[in-house]
């Protein structure tokens, strides 16, 4: 049995005004809406960025305050913030904090202060982001993954200040992320509740857990990159940088290595790729099975999956890198872990469809959500084999096939699944009902209008036609058609973009008008249903703390009266 | 049941997108024929799980939707059918995984008679450098770079004097000839990059990167810049002309070699040009050869 915190109210610091309840708040559903918010107004920036991006793709040359220059600052900054500031802000600062303690049935976070200054510093990396945009020359231009030399060396938007802000936000986030994440391991290492084994832990709980565990050991190669990057801007040095022209002039760098750099960037960058997807696919896993009335479909194999496939992630940073012109000779390693990681995802993709099989399903909107990320990562992950196969990615490489495989795997798979979470949780959050209309049409929108933006690419990609272009110019092989394509996954893009503001009506409307919701709408086992108030009060149990006695996928157990059993129920 | 049939009609869409979209690879102009067969093992096994594992998807949101009295099954797992799913799931990995690594087995082994060229990138343009009739190209640096010698040989190395320069001109190779790309960038990242001969690769400063091909028809392509490279990326474009060897042979006898330049080159521009050679080193790089 694990170790429990006692039951005991006192040592949680009861916020004693407003400010403390609400502001500097250590009480981790608060930190937790504090994140999800923050995340969200920054991700609508980037959001706003891509559309512009589209505008130019789609209709070059009508927008003529669209250069070149800020083309190429939209470009990275849509990228860095949604994959850091959005994407994993959102899932482990934003759900991981809101679900750690509740799922596990703990109070709070071990660390309740550590936790909150975690969000303040998130919010003041988000600040300096921003301060990017207002900098002399604008923001950084270098694309997300900031390469060197160019990231720092003239004939890139923002080489000067731009880039600086840039890496001085990604140093303050890693330090917010550390605090956070230290807590999320903690807490469900030291505060479960009696009973809480790690085998019953909800696959949420998994995910987020195996997530922070890999950010604490991935993030720190990112820090260092940026740290060494602005030693190389400000102070001389030469970590990435060799003897090289710049503009016509010898630079006085020397002897510097940009694929360092690359090796170092990978290094958290494809860890980070499943930090975001594997709370996506703890989440996921428990809206199927709650909303198909059935078990999760092989909930050790599942488990072990998502350990596999944290721990192979450090294996395959470099297939980012087959034709960057690293020893030609890595490319055997790194395909052939790459391709193995596939087989403990695709057992995740099986386990999904086989707890639809043989359910009871109920298509509320949280489970459309997730039904159209099964297709969606089946799409993304399938595309993701061919840029792993190292020669098939020789030519697909910097092409609009990789910005269709990433966007569909990582990008359009998890906010599918943060879609389908929040509205799945927001009547525990709020304790109110959203509109299931307005949900569904949101829902209809979001999906159909990804696919018909990404499939597409794919096949501009493997003709060829390159990604981060401002324009396509005269090109012998790239015929007319494509300019028609691309106008109309840029009309597909607006009306996805326009679609959004269908979700916040709904959620800002229900927030004040919703009706009331039941404690446990949808009927599920796990305990964050469970509390005695809906919202949950500061403290989350009242005062005895939850005893555990099964796991949480009991449903449809044949003899049980109703189609669940919740965790706390004794075994008979 | 609009998700069971909208999974079964996008299914169906893709297929018929995929059979019926003006978009698919440009007709091949080199050997790497093997890439392009890789590519489509693994279409085909890809194309093959998405249909299925969708299709199942859709048919299990029919059969088992929810309706008065209907019940899940309750079943935590089952060992045998998550085995065979896995013993499957790693065959189909292994069979594409099997062409691609061998069409990289030949991607990373330069024939031996493989000509030599070398593709110098900068912001915003590309040049080219032959290795003249002793098959070397002499050593280089962006430390030896003056008005007169862009390209930045090193004047002292011998080896050098008999380099053909394509300075922003177009690179003519000889069809049927394997040839060995030697990349260099003078700036920053770049990547050679022609879609008809599906190859490419990175120009990274500071280290030499190549890759190598046979051109397998004659006609003029594209080279695009395929690593973002700054503000003019999209604009960094060249030609490469395959022609018969006879017409490769002619168009390189008008190239100018090194040794001219340095013979025209003014007396002062000389002197700088071998100011920067700084006469008592050891030439720098040898690594071209």
């Amino acid at each position: 049995m694990a170790t429990t915190l006692a039951d005991d109210l006192r040592p949680l610091h009861h916020p004693h005004s407003w400010v403390t309840r609400y502001v500097w708040s250590q009480d981790h559903k608060v930190i937790a809406i504090q994140y999800s918010v923050t995340a969200i107004s920054i991700g609508l920036v980037a959001l706003t960025l891509s559309a512009l991006m589209r505008l130019q793709l789609g209709f070059p040359g009508v927008f003529p305050a669209i250069q070149p220059d800020n083309y190429l600052q939209f470009v990275s900054m849509h990228g860095m913030i949604m994959v850091v500031y959005l994407l994993t802000a959102l899932l482990l600062g934003g759900f991981g904090n809101y679900l750690i303690p509740l799922m596990i049935g703990a109070r709070d976070m071990v660390f309740p202060f550590v936790n909150m200054l975690s969000f303040w510093f998130y919010l003041l990396s988000v600040i300096v982001l921003v301060v990017g945009f207002f900098v002399p020359g604008g923001p950084t231009g270098a694309g997300w993954t900031l390469y060197p030399p160019q990231a720092i060396s003239e004939g890139t938007p923002g080489h000067q200040w731009g880039i600086a802000t840039m890496l001085v936000s990604l140093a303050i986030f890693v330090v917010a992320f550390t605090m956070g994440g230290l807590n999320y391991v903690t807490t469900v290492l030291q505060a479960r509740t009696r009973g809480m084994t790690l085998m019953r832990m909800p696959l949420s709980v998994w995910g987020i857990f195996t997530a922070s565990v890999m950010g604490l050991l991935a993030f720190p190669a990112l820090f260092v990159a940026a740290i060494m990057m602005l030693f190389d801007h400000f102070a001389g040095t030469s970590f990435f940088m060799p003897m090289m022209q710049s503009m016509g002039r010898v630079t006085p760098t020397e002897g510097g290595s940009p694929l360092l750099f690359q090796h170092l960037f990978w290094f958290f960058g494809h860890p980070e790729v499943y930090i975001v997807a594997l709370p996506a696919f703890g989440i996921v896993s428990d809206l199927i099975s709650v909303h198909a009335r059935r078990n999760i479909f092989g909930y050790r194999m599942m488990v072990w999956a998502i350990t596999i496939i944290g721990a192979l992630s450090f294996l395959v940073w470099a297939h980012h890198m087959y034709v960057s012109g690293m020893n030609p000779y890595f490319g055997f390693f790194f395909a052939t872990s790459t391709l193995i990681i596939a087989i403990p995802t695709a057992i995740k993709v099986y386990n999904w469809l086989l707890t639809l099989w043989r359910g009871d399903i109920h298509l509320r909107v949280p489970m459309l959500f997730a039904i159209a990320f099964i297709f969606t990562f089946i799409h993304g992950g399938l595309s993701g084999l061919f840029l792993g196969n190292v020669s098939v990615d020789v030519p697909l490489s910097d092409t609009f096939f990789v910005v269709a495989h990433f966007h569909m795997v990582m990008g359009v798979s998890p906010v599918l699944v943060i879609f389908g979470a929040i509205y799945h949780w927001y009547p525990k959050i709020t304790g109110r009902m959203w509109n299931e209309t307005l949900g569904k049409l949101h829902f209809w929108i979001t999906f159909l209008g990804a696919y018909a933006i990404f499939l597409p690419m794919h096949y501009l990609g493997i003709l060829g036609v390159p990604r981060r272009y401002y324009a396509l110019g005269e090109t012998g092989f790239i015929p007319e058609s494509v300019h028609l394509a691309n106008e109309w996954i840029s009309i597909a893009a607006l009306i996805v973009f326009a679609g959004q503001s269908l979700f916040f009506v709904n959620m800002i409307w229900s927030l004040f008008k919703g009706p009331r919701a039941d404690p446990n709408p949808w009927g599920a086992a796990s305990l964050e249903w469970l509390t005695p108030q809906t919202p949950p009060a500061h403290g989350n149990w009242g005062a005895k703390l939850p005893v555990v006695y099964r796991w949480a996928y009991d449903y449809s157990v044949p003899g049980a009266p109703r189609d669940f059993i919740p965790q706390t129920e004794p075994r008979a | 049941m609009p998700i069971a049939v909208a999974i079964t009609v996008l299914v169906v869409a893709s297929v018929a997108f995929h059979l019926f979209s003006p978009w698919w690879r440009t007709p091949i102009a080199s050997n790497w024929g093997s890439i392009d067969s890789a590519l489509d093992v693994t279409l085909w096994i890809c194309a093959a799980a998405f249909i299925l594992l969708n299709l199942f998807m859709a048919w299990a949101l029919v059969r088992y939707r929810h309706r008065p009295g209907h019940r899940a099954h309750y079943e935590p797992e089952n060992a045998s059918l998550e085995k065979r799913l896995t013993v499957w799931t790693a065959i189909g990995i292994a069979g594409m995984l099997a062409p691609g690594l061998a069409a990289w087995g030949k991607y990373v082994s330069v024939p031996k008679e493989a000509a030599l060229v070398e593709a110098v990138g900068q912001q915003w343009n590309w040049s080219f450098r032959y290795p003249g009739p002793d098959g070397v190209l002499g050593a280089a640096s962006v430390k030896y770079i003056t008005p007169d010698n862009q390209l930045g040989l090193d004047p002292l190395d011998p080896f050098g004097r008999d380099d053909l320069l394509v300075e922003s001109g177009d690179l003519h190779l000889p069809v049927g000839k394997p040839v060995k790309v030697v990349l260099r960038s003078k700036d920053v990242l770049h990547d050679f990059y022609v879609p008809e001969f599906r190859a490419k690769m990175d120009l990274v400063p500071g280290i030499v990167t190549y890759f190598w091909l046979t051109p397998t028809r004659t006609g003029t392509f594209d080279i695009l810049c395929a690593e973002l490279c700054g503000t003019g990326h999209h604009e960094m474009r060249g030609k490469v002309v395959i022609e018969p060897p006879k017409d490769f042979a002619k168009w390189q006898s008008e190239q100018t070699s090194f040794s001219q330049i340095l013979a025209e080159a003014p007396p002062a521009a000389m002197s700088i040009l071998l100011l920067k050679a700084n006469a008592c080193t050891v030439p720098a790089s040898w690594s071209n050869r």
